[in-house]
C-alpha cells in the first residue's frame, strides 16, 4: 500500500531525514519509535505533506500512486489521514459542521453523495459512542477550550469517520493519561482491518501495550536503524535508546 | 513562500465578479457643483422651497469646510467639480408595478442574484430599489401601508409626508456635521424614507439594493428611519456596483431615530468595486450613519459587512439619550489587495443605565489596510454607562496591515468600560489541518474566516448572513457558493 524509497526531507534547510524506506501493507499496524528529534514527527507530516516539510529525495507511493505529486488535501481525499500531535484549533467553527465537510469534501472524491444534516447525526451517533465524544464537543469550536485528552479522541473521532486507507498517528500517546490512553487505543483498535494500514509514531512503549503492533522501527539521525517484531519495543524500553544509538553509529547530527 | 499562501494570493486577486454596464437612457446633468446646480437638482425633484434652501445652507456650509485628513487612508485628491451630481433612469411614467420597470434594470438585479421577483415571493422581502439616483421600483407598499409603516424612496416622501421630513432631516446628522455629510445634504439623490407607527412591529424585512451605474455619477443617498414609541423596525442595505476605471465618490447619509423602547436594526451589506488588483479604480465610500436612540429604553443595532470599495471611511454610531437605551455595533470589514478601510463606530452615552456593545472583526488580505476607529464618550451625567467593545484583526499574508484606534472619553466615574482587542494571522497550520481533512485551500480559508466572523454573522437576518458569507468568499478566495 505504502512504499516509500530513500526519502529525504528538509525543513527550513535543515534535513532531518536522510533517507527512509519503509512498506507497509494493508492490515498492517506499523510503529516508529525513536528519541526526540530523531526525525519521527517529520516522517508523519512529509507523508501528510505539509508545506514546510520539503522533500529532496527519494519516493512515496501509495496503491500505486505518486502521494508526493499530489496536494495535501488530495492525500486526504484519497485515503490518507493524520492524527496531529498538536491538533489545530479553530475558533467560530462548530466542530460538527467542520467534521460534515470534511466527510462531504471525501465522499463527493469518491463520487458518492454528501450527506445532509440528518444523515451526518447519524453517523455522527454511531461513531461517536466508540471515543465517548459528547454533544458538548460536537457544538463547541474546533479543538477550542479541549483538554489535551478531548483533543486527541477528537483526531481519533475524525479517523472513524473518515475511514481513511492509510492512518497516521503522530504522538497520538502524548499528554494522555492513562484512562484517556485506553479510551483512544481501544477506538484505533477498533479501526483495525485488512483493508486499512496504520502507522504509529511514538516515543514511549506504552502505547504499544494497547495498540500492538505487527512491526516496529527504530527511526535515529534521519534513518531508519532496526525493525523488527513488536517485541523491538520491549526492548528498547528496557535498554533505551542509546542501546540502539551506540550500534548504530548514527551519520552525523543535522 | 509556502504553496497554501501562495494560493490564497492568486485566489485573492480574482477579478470583481459584478463589472458590467447597463445600458439604461440616463439623464444626466453637466459635471460640476454650483448653487445652480443644486437649484437644478431641486427643480428636477420638484421640490419645496424649504428643502432647496435646506440644501443651499448645507452647499455654503460645505465651501467653507476642510476635506478630514485625520483618517488612515491614503488617496489623491477629489475634484468635486469633475463629478456629476444628478442621474436618473429617464421615466416615461409612474410605475404601479414590478412589470414596468426597465426591463434592462431588471436583468442588472438579476445579474447581480437578487431577483425582485423571487425575494417578493420567497423572502417576504420589500425592496424599495434604487438604481442610480432614483428609486425604480417599490414593493409591498401596500402591505405595510395596511399598518401604517410608511417605506418609500426619499423623494416620495418629501412630497407625501413632508412634515415628517422636516421634522427629522439633519436631526442626528446635522449638515454642520462634518465635509462629506455636508455636501450629501446639499446634493441628496434620493434613498429610503421609513416610518414605524407607535407600537407596531413591521411584519418584514425592508430592503433596499443600491447600484451605482451611470458613469462618473457620484452617488449621495439620503436614509431616514423612524421608529415610534414600542416600535421595531429591522432594515437591510445591500450594495454592489460595476466595474469602473475612475474612482467613484459615495458620500451617505444615513439618520435613524428610535423613541421609547423602540427597535431599529440596520444591516448593511457594502459590495462595491474595490478596484482591480493593483489598485486601479474603485468607489470611495465616506458616510455619515448615526441613530439616535432618543427616548427610554430604546435600542440600534448597527451591523455592517464591509467587503467592497477601494476606500471605506465609515463609523455607524449610537447617540444614546434615552435612559436605559442600547446601541450595539457589529462589523465585519474586509481589505484586499489596495483596498484600505478606516471604519469603525461612536458610542455617545448621554443617559443613564445605558449599554453599548461593540463586536469589530476585521480582515487584511493582500495589500489591504483595515483600520478600527472606535470612539466611546460617556457623558457626565450617563450614571452607570456600561460598553464593550472587542476588537479582532485577521490577517492572510504578510503585505496587508490592521489598525486599532480606540478613543475613551469618560466623565462619569459610575461607567463601566471594557475594551478586548486581538489580532491574529490565518496560520499556515490552520490551513494545512483544514487541508489534511480533504478541504481545499479555498474552502479552508473560507471556513476559518467564518469561523472569525461568527459573532456579527449571526446578527444579520438569515438570508442576509448567506448572502454576506458568500461575498466574503468572493472578496477573499473564490468560489464557494
Amino acid at each position: 500500500m505504502l512504499n516509500i524509497k530513500n526519502l529525504q526531507v528538509t525543513v527550513e534547510g535543515n534535513q532531518i531525514l536522510k533517507g527512509i524506506d519503509l512498506h507497509v501493507n494493508a492490515g498492517e499496524v506499523h510503529a516508529i519509535m525513536g528519541p526526540n528529534g530523531s526525525g519521527k514527527s517529520t516522517l508523519a507530516r512529509a507523508l501528510a505533506g505539509h508545506p514546510q516539510y520539503e522533500v529532496t529525495a527519494g519516493e512515496a507511493t501509495f496503491d500505486g500512486k505518486d502521494l508526493l505529486d499530489l496536494d495535501p488535501d488530495e492525500r486526504a481525499r484519497e485515503g490518507v489521514f493524520m492524527a496531529f500531535q498538536y491538533p489545530v484549533e479553530i475558533a467560530g467553527v462548530n466542530n460538527a459542521y467542520f467534521l460534515k465537510a470534511a466527510v462531504n469534501a471525501k465522499r463527493k472524491h469518491q463520487g458518492l453523495p454528501e450527506l445532509d444534516a440528518m444523515e451526518f447525526m447519524q453517523l455522527i451517533k454511531e461513531k461517536s459512542k466508540l471515543l465517548d465524544i459528547d454533544q458538548s464537543m460536537l457544538s463547541r469550536a474546533v479543538n477550542e477550550g479541549f483538554s489535551g485528552g478531548e483533543k486527541k479522541r477528537n483526531e481519533i473521532f475524525q479517523m472513524a469517520l473518515l475511514e481513511p486507507r492509510l492512518a497516521i498517528l503522530d504522538e497520538t500517546d502524548s499528554g494522555l493519561d492513562i484512562d484517556a490512553l485506553k479510551l483512544v487505543a481501544a477506538g484505533v483498535n477498533a479501526m483495525r482491518s485488512p483493508q486499512r494500514a496504520i502507522i504509529v509514531v511514538t516515543h514511549y512503549q506504552r502505547l504499544l501495550d494497547y495498540i500492538v503492533p505487527d512491526y516496529v522501527h527504530v527511526l535515529t539521525g534521519g534513518r531508519i536503524v532496526k525493525s523488527g517484531g513488536k517485541e523491538l519495543a520491549l526492548e528498547l524500553e528496557k535498554k533505551g535508546y542509546g542501546w540502539i544509538e551506540s550500534g548504530a553509529q548514527p551519520v552525523g547530527a543535522s | 513562500m509556502s504553496t497554501s499562501t501562495q494560493t490564497i494570493e492568486e485566489l485573492a486577486t480574482r477579478e470583481y465578479k459584478y463589472g458590467f454596464v447597463t445600458e439604461v437612457e440616463t439623464e444626466t446633468i453637466p459635471k460640476g457643483l454650483s448653487e445652480d446646480v443644486i437649484r437644478l437638482i431641486s427643480e428636477k425633484k420638484n421640490e419645496p422651497e424649504w428643502l432647496l434652501e435646506w440644501r443651499l445652507k448645507a452647499y455654503r456650509m460645505w465651501l467653507t469646510m476642510k476635506e478630514p485628513t485625520w483618517q488612515n487612508v491614503k488617496y489623491d485628491p477629489i475634484n468635486y467639480q469633475d463629478i456629476v451630481y444628478y442621474s436618473a433612469p429617464k421615466k416615461k411614467k409612474a410605475l404601479n408595478s414590478m412589470d414596468e420597470v426597465d426591463p434592462e434594470v431588471r436583468a442588472t438585479f438579476n445579474k447581480l442574484g437578487i431577483p425582485l421577483e423571487e425575494q417578493m415571493l420567497l423572502a417576504g422581502v420589500a425592496v424599495d430599489a434604487v438604481f442610480d439616483s432614483v428609486s425604480v421600483a417599490t414593493t409591498f407598499k401596500e402591505t405595510l401601508k395596511k399598518q401604517g409603516i410608511i417605506f418609500m424612496s426619499f423623494s416620495e416622501a418629501v412630497r407625501e409626508h413632508p412634515d415628517l421630513v422636516k421634522k427629522y432631516l439633519g436631526s442626528v446628522v446635522p449638515h454642520t456635521d462634518n465635509f462629506f455629510a455636508a455636501l450629501n445634504s446639499a446634493v441628496f439623490s434620493d434613498g429610503s424614507f421609513v416610518y414605524v407607527p407607535k407600537g407596531v412591529r413591521c411584519p418584514m424585512e425592508l430592503s433596499t439594493y443600491f447600484r451605482i451605474n451611470a458613469k462618473d455619477t457620484g452617488q449621495f443617498e439620503r436614509t431616514l428611519i423612524i421608529a415610534e414609541e414600542g416600535s421595531y423596525v429591522s432594515y437591510l442595505e445591500g450594495c454592489t456596483a460595476p466595474m469602473r476605471d475612475e474612482n467613484q465618490l459615495h458620500a451617505a447619509v444615513v439618520e435613524l431615530v428610535a423613541h421609547n423602547d423602540a427597535t431599529i436594526k440596520y444591516s448593511t451589506i457594502q459590495n462595491w468595486y474595490p478596484g482591480d488588483k493593483d489598485g486601479k479604480g474603485g468607489i470611495y465610500n465616506f458616510v455619515t450613519k448615526r441613530g439616535l436612540c432618543a427616548g427610554r429604553g430604546s435600542k440600534i443595532t448597527w451591523t455592517q459587512v464591509e467587503t467592497g470599495s477601494a476606500i471605506t471611511w465609515k463609523y455607524p454610531g449610537c447617540i444614546l439619550q434615552g435612559d436605559n437605551s442600547i446601541g450595539e455595533f457589529y462589523s465585519v470589514a474586509t481589505t484586499n489587495n489596495w483596498q484600505q478601510a478606516d471604519t469603525g463606530t461612536k458610542m455617545i452615552h448621554l443617559g443613564k443605565n445605558t449599554r453599548s456593545t461593540i463586536v469589530s472583526k476585521g480582515i487584511s488580505a493582500g495589500h489591504g489596510q483595515n483600520t478600527y476607529r472606535g470612539m466611546v464618550r460617556v457623558g457626565k451625567n450617563a450614571k452607570n454607562a456600561r460598553n464593550y467593545s472587542q476588537c479582532d484583526s485577521l490577517l492572510i499574508g504578510d503585505k496587508c496591515g490592521a489598525h486599532t484606534f480606540p478613543y475613551l472619553e469618560i466623565r462619569n466615574t459610575s461607567a463601566r468600560v471594557e475594551h478586548e482587542a486581538s489580532t491574529s494571522k490565518i496560520g499556515e497550520d490552520q490551513i494545512f489541518y483544514c487541508r489534511q481533512r480533504g478541504l481545499s485551500t479555498e474552502d479552508a480559508v473560507n471556513l476559518i474566516v467564518s469561523g472569525f466572523c461568527r459573532e456579527v454573522f449571526r446578527e444579520l437576518p438569515m438570508e442576509f448572513a448567506v448572502e454576506a458569507q458568500k461575498l466574503l468568499s468572493i472578496s477573499l478566495e473564490g468560489s464557494v457558493g
